[in-house]
């Protein structure tokens, strides 16, 4: 069983978001970066008790980006894994890292894509149904649940209005979300041997990106907030209604 | 040259998602000087014909049963050959559950560049050029798309659902099913509650609520607004409501009309996910709670004294004894 986990950095969530460029690139300064949550909680955390039933399996970490991905990406060889693989290019857009790690991917013969559900900052939700698309593999999205048999998965994912219980062979693409594990904290021996991880850098291949980020914009100030007493519900409500008009 | 609009519908109706996705694709189309078509995979309770009305002029089915449930494979398979054969330009999709699960495969399969999470119609004026959602709602980006042939899928309750006059033609497919590699199994749906993403007003809990057996005022609340109930991550963490009700950066990101946050701090992290709601009330017994910064109506005090009262105003608003 050999397990390819898709990681990416994110900014902390509580960093400051701002533009720089005359808003055509988001502001690195002073941004700490972390792991993005849906990677680091549900897919990686995943692949590391599938391991922990079947000591064979193998895993590795994937991630497309420049050298200021390491520390983030040594944090999850810190959580689990074998070895992690770093493309270095920057990410221009969702089918450009697909591209990326579909050249990895097909290098490494892996049984088993893990991504996340999406990353905080971009919110693209694509990496993974595109990857699945460019290997020919089948996708699960939104998975809540992966259970390995051989080499038959059977999965629940979430759809509208419900969920669904999926069964599907091997090789197989699964975006990660809540419900598949629960997040841990690594420890002091992880720590240290992360260190000692192989960490490879390849160099990225050229591809096309389909899309281009032209700027960005932060949305419009609240104007401030009606102070309404306690002892007057009805005037909230009457606010709501004539007001606001949203009741 | 044509704008195809995917419809969704879960057991026999059509999502309110979807129309909005008719309407904007609609009226996408007009400003492109294209006709706006529909695709539906399965069969409904209503006569599609009427569909018309939201500005479409056709609308593809393929009216096989087995495709009233989300078949991911399949559906890429189907939507691309009728996007083939139809020539169309533009595929709007929502970006649901369904979009998430079909929207990136098309994507890659076609070549078409993709735009998840559109806040508002193209810009035509220099390329093509999207407004999406970045930052789990804590910003906007515009993106251009570089492609022939292009996706976007709409954010729910962004665009209006608009409504005129028309019939559309129903062009039954004949496209041969394919058996994909996954399987469904079982299909589940939680009946009886409105999803949190297509509500209109979310009534939403946190820790101040201070147990799962307090949730009865909130529920009430809800279901007098016809509102989606919500709640913050320690919430969803600690079992008090189920995971698919958790709000924010790293839980589900939502738009509706009104957002009523009730025991709930306004840590950042759950603002990312909330703070695109048009109107935003605050109910919190600390004045300073951070979260009166980003409301538009706030009210200090005690959750468990101030719903009860809440409750029957809105009762005497809407008529119910
Ligand atoms: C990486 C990361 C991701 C995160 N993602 C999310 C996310 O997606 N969503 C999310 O919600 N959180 C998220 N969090 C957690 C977030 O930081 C906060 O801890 C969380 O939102 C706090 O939840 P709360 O407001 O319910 O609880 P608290 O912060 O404990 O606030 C409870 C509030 O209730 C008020 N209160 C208490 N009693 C009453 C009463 N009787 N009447 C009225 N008010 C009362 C208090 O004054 C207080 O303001 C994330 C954190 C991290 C680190
Ligand atoms: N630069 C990247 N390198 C490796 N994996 C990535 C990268 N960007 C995104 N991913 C993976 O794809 C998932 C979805 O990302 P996105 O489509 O950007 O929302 C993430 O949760 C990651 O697992």
């Amino acid at each position: 069983m050999k397990i390819l986990v898709c990681i990416s950095k994110t900014p902390d969530t509580t960093a400051k978001i701002a533009f720089t460029d005359n808003n055509r690139k988001f502001g690195t300064e002073g941004i700490q970066w972390i792991l993005n949550p849906y990677d680091e909680w549900y897919a990686l955390v995943r692949a590391i008790e599938i391991k922990e039933k079947d000591p064979s399996a193998i895993i590795h970490l994937v991630t497309v980006g420049g050298a200021d991905c390491d520390q983030v990406i040594r944090k999850a060889l810190a959580l689990g894994g074998e070895e992690a693989i770093r493309i270095n290019t920057e990410p221009t857009d969702s089918f450009f890292v697909a591209s990326q790690i579909a050249s990895v991917a097909k290098e490494g013969n892996y049984d088993l894509i893990m991504t996340g559900k999406e990353t905080i900052d971009f919110n693209g939700a694509s990496v993974g149904g595109m990857l699945a698309a460019l290997l020919g593999m089948p996708f699960v999205s939104l998975a809540a649940k992966l259970e390995l048999e051989g080499t038959t998965a059977t999965l629940i994912r979430e759809i509208e209005g419900g969920e669904e219980t999926v069964e599907v062979k091997l090789p197989l693409v699964v975006g990660c979300q809540k419900g598949m594990a629960e997040q841990r904290i690594p420890n002091m021996k992880g720590i240290m041997g992360a260190r000692s991880k192989p960490l490879k850098v390849v160099e990225s291949h050229p591809t096309e990106s389909l899309t281009e980020v032209i700027s960005f914009e932060l949305p419009p100030a609240k104007k401030g907030v009606k102070m309404i007493s306690s002892d007057n519900p009805e005037e909230l409500v009457k606010l709501l209604h004539e007001e606001a008009k949203v009741i | 040259m044509s704008v195809l609009i995917f419809i969704d519908h879960t057991e026999g109706q059509i999502k309110k998602t979807s129309l909005e996705a008719l309407s904007y694709g609609a009226a996408l189309g007009k400003s492109m000087g294209v006709p706006a078509e529909g695709i539906l995979l399965g069969t409904v309770g209503e006569d599609l014909s009427t569909l018309g009305k939201y500005g479409i002029q056709k609308i593809h089915q393929v009216s096989s049963e087995s495709l009233n449930q989300l078949d991911s494979e399949q559906f890429i398979r189907i939507i691309s050959t009728v996007a083939a054969s139809s020539g169309a330009t533009v595929i709007v999709l929502s970006h649901t559950n369904t979009g998430r699960a079909i929207a990136p495969g098309l994507s890659a399969q076609l070549k078409a560049g993709l735009v998840t999470g559109a806040t508002s119609l193209p810009d035509l004026t220099h390329g093509f050029q999207v407004k999406k959602n970045v930052f789990s709602g804590k910003a906007f980006c515009t993106v251009a798309i570089k492609t022939p042939l292009k996706i976007i899928s709409l954010n729910p309750n962004t665009y209006p659902v608009v409504v005129g006059e028309g019939t559309a033609e129903i062009i039954s497919e004949n496209i041969a099913l394919t058996p994909s590699a996954t399987q469904i199994k079982s299909v589940s749906m939680v009946s009886g509650e409105i999803p949190l993403t297509e509500a209109e007003i979310v009534v939403s809990g946190g820790r101040g609520m201070k147990g799962p057996e307090n949730w009865g005022p909130l529920e009430e609340l809800a279901k007098l607004l016809h509102a989606a109930t919500a709640c913050s991550r320690p919430v969803a963490d600690a079992g008090w409501r189920p995971h698919h009700e958790h709000v924010g950066q790293t839980g589900i990101a939502i738009a509706p009309n009104l957002y009523i946050a009730i025991g709930i701090s306004g840590a950042i992290q759950h603002l990312a996910g909330v703070n695109r709601s048009k109107v935003i009330v605050v109910i919190n017994k600390d004045p300073e709670a951070p979260f009166f910064k980003s409301a538009d109506y706030g009210m200090v005090g005690d959750a468990f004294e101030i719903l009860p009262k809440l409750i029957a105003a809105v009762k005497k608003l809407k008529g119910v004894a």
